[in-house]
């Protein structure tokens, strides 16, 4: 599993809080069983109703690998089919004011940072990004910094998601088999897990 | 055995924990696995990429809800693609051994209406669903959260997540609900007082006079709509009605054992003298009929007040409420009572239990769904279904013009052919007002309790649930 020290990459700008997980991939697209194609139907009713004034239909921010957002950012279902659909379409990394907790979580399934900055940060990144669309953007892991032409910011990830992250134990499943027959044994104390 | 000064939460995480993890996750056993079609093929398709087998088969539970159509639930569905994802359910459960709730056994419904009513939610225990409305079970005094795909894979393979720990908030609802008010109410005020992210990193912990007063089927709904306010989990104190509601129940342990497990259950409620990261406190008596304004469910007012103006909001919200009445089409200062709908949807794992449909049918009996309203009412489970109609609430809500249909999630996410189309406004008794939620791009949601919902269908518009008086009985 690979480890994660940092995301590199230009970045786009979407404004607005509470963008909920129906809007990043609206229900209807996910009467399939793989995720192959949550890439084509990212922010779909959005982006149609901007007529082209979405962020993600903005030129400047073509091939742009890390989202800037606001606070809540993926709220409401639990559904995966939504950091799915950002990472199909093209976003490692996503700084933001606050996440939803099931997101984030799911982001970190999948290997995706997610780092908070305080709003004035946010601004100001946001800022130098809509000025300067082509300059880089550096996520480092481990230090929960964002640097930028804006300058480096300190950020927050917390500290179980960043272990995951930088010793490449995000994708939890082999983790958590490590425990072998404990698990076994923990089942055993728990009376409803064996009927009583 | 508990100490003194534990919360529920702590005891149950306490008892669930397989082992600590490098930076301080918990690895937590999850007794109770409950899935359905939309979240769950991914992660057995990974699991089986993974050569790994499903590891407790028999401590997880699957239905099918979201796609399932309300009219007709005969095989092969009418939608190819909804055929084919009940298909890969049923051919992922029958080939891993889980259980499967299917729509021709008779105990199908909405995930988190069957989990308690089979007697599977169950308290202290520890509940995880690829969905986020998992909460719901929370009601029992269990630990129940949503999780992505990637942690159903984890559990199918391992029975267990990495988690970190929550802290655990307080919600005190002190003195008595008024009439007509109902748990929706108390939710929606809750979560417009604390915000739709106030609860990240928490759990809540509600109690008080007013919680302890409620039935369980209020409770689930209290419970269910935690995920709104941002908190993952949300639950309850077990107590004797929570004890009373499970026995007998398929799945809940019977006899001898029925009574070990009860006095297990009593002990693991939080402890009279229990600490909390935070407390907060609300008055009853000042909860009215809610309805939200919005396109989020902290949009949200008593039926008397009037939708917000810009203006008059602090410089963070404002974007976001001119952002919301341009979408739903409102004019700040207006009064959200008397605004028209062109559609009512009874039902969701929010409400459409019994007790909800119960509400609706006294208020359906007094009068007629308005002409040009489409009123739907989708009953939670097959369980559910046929209870109301031993009652025969379908009659009165058929003789009053809404159509009487079959168990699903329905319009509350618009995955079946049940959809709002164009720009119809709906009168919705589910949990989220997002924009787009109700299957029609553009369409709009107003959220408020069941009672709520049939009473604007009569009317044609939002009204005021404590202006129709129904004498008779229900």
């Amino acid at each position: 599993m690979d480890e994660i020290t940092e995301t590199t990459g230009r970045g786009c700008v979407m404004r607005g809080d509470d963008i909920d997980t129906d809007r990043i991939i609206p229900a209807r697209f996910m009467k399939v069983i793989t995720f192959d194609d949550m890439g084509l139907h990212c922010f779909e009713d959005d982006r149609k109703s901007a007529k082209g004034n979405h962020p993600l239909d903005d030129e400047k921010y073509t091939g742009a690998e890390i989202l800037v957002v606001g606070k809540n950012f993926g709220c409401g279902s639990s559904r995966e089919h939504a950091p799915q659909s950002l990472m199909r379409f093209g976003f490692q990394g996503f700084i933001g004011e606050s996440f939803a907790e099931i997101f984030a979580g799911n982001c970190t399934s999948l290997g995706l940072v997610c780092v908070t900055l305080p709003s004035e940060d946010i601004e100001k990144l946001r800022e130098s990004i809509e000025l300067d669309p082509e300059q880089e953007i550096r996520i480092d892991v481990a230090e929960s910094t964002v640097q930028s032409r804006a300058g480096t910011m300190q950020g927050d990830i917390p500290p179980g998601t960043k272990e995951q992250l930088i010793h490449g134990r995000w994708n939890s499943t082999s983790v958590l088999l490590e425990a072998g027959g404990a698990i076994e044994e923990t089942a055993a104390q728990i009376p409803y897990v064996n009927g009583y | 055995m508990s100490q003194q000064g534990q919360n529920l939460f702590s005891k149950v995480w306490d008892a669930h924990k397989v082992r600590e993890l490098p930076g301080g996750q918990t690895q937590l056993l999850v007794g109770t696995h409950l899935i359905h079609e939309v979240t769950s093929p991914q992660a057995f398709a990974m699991l089986r990429e993974l050569g790994l087998p499903v590891r407790f088969p028999n401590r997880t539970f699957a239905t099918v809800d979201h796609i399932i159509p309300t009219e007709d639930q005969n095989r092969p569905l009418s939608d190819p693609l909804a055929e084919s994802m009940l298909s890969e359910l049923e051919r992922n459960c029958a080939e891993s051994g889980v259980r499967f709730f299917g729509p021709e056994g008779g105990q199908q419904g909405v995930i988190h209406v069957i989990g308690p009513e089979l007697g599977l939610t169950l308290p202290g225990s520890t509940i995880a669903c690829g969905d986020s409305h998992t909460s719901t079970h929370g009601a029992f005094g269990a630990i129940a959260f949503g999780i992505g795909t990637s942690q159903v894979r984890d559990i199918l393979a391992s029975q267990c997540l990495a988690l970190a720990r929550l802290k655990v908030r307080r919600i005190e609802v002190t003195g008595q609900l008024p009439p007509g008010v109902y748990a929706k109410d108390v939710i929606l005020a809750i979560i417009r007082k604390l915000g739709v992210n106030g609860g990240v990193g928490y759990a809540y912990e509600y109690g008080g006079e007013a919680i302890e007063a409620m039935d369980m089927e209020a409770r689930m709904t209290l419970c269910n709509m935690s995920i709104e306010g941002g908190a993952r989990c949300g639950y309850v104190n077990p107590d004797e009605k929570t004890v009373e509601y499970l026995r007998g129940r398929p799945f809940a342990p019977q006899g001898e054992a029925f009574e070990r497990a009860a006095a297990d259950w009593r002990a693991v409620a939080s402890d009279p003298d229990a600490q909390y990261d935070d407390v907060v406190t609300l008055d009853a008596a000042q909860i009215e009929p809610s309805v939200t304004w919005g396109i989020h469910p902290g949009h949200n007012i008593g039926v008397l007040e009037s939708v917000p103006t810009p203006g008059e909001a602090n410089d963070d919200e404002r974007a976001g409420i001119e952002e919301a009445i341009a979408y739903m089409d409102l004019t700040p200062g207006q009064p959200i009572q008397g605004t028209p709908v062109d559609v009512a949807f009874i039902g969701s794992c929010t409400n459409g239990r019994i007790s909800d449909l119960r509400e609706a049918a006294r208020i359906a009996e007094t009068g007629h769904v308005k002409e040009g309203v489409r009123a739907l009412v989708v009953p939670g489970s097959q369980e559910v279904a046929r209870e109301a109609e031993a009652e025969g609430l379908h009659l009165v809500f058929e003789k009053a013009g809404f159509q009487w249909r079959q168990a699903g999630c329905s319009m509350c996410l618009a995955m079946n052919p049940d959809k709002l189309i164009g720009r119809e406004l709906c009168a919705s008794s589910s949990n989220r007002n997002f924009k787009g939620r109700q299957g029609s791009p553009s369409g709009r949601t107003l959220l408020m309790s069941p009672a709520m919902v049939a009473a604007a269908a009569l009317a044609g518009q939002v009204v005021d649930v404590r202006t129709i008086k129904n004498e008779g009985k229900h």
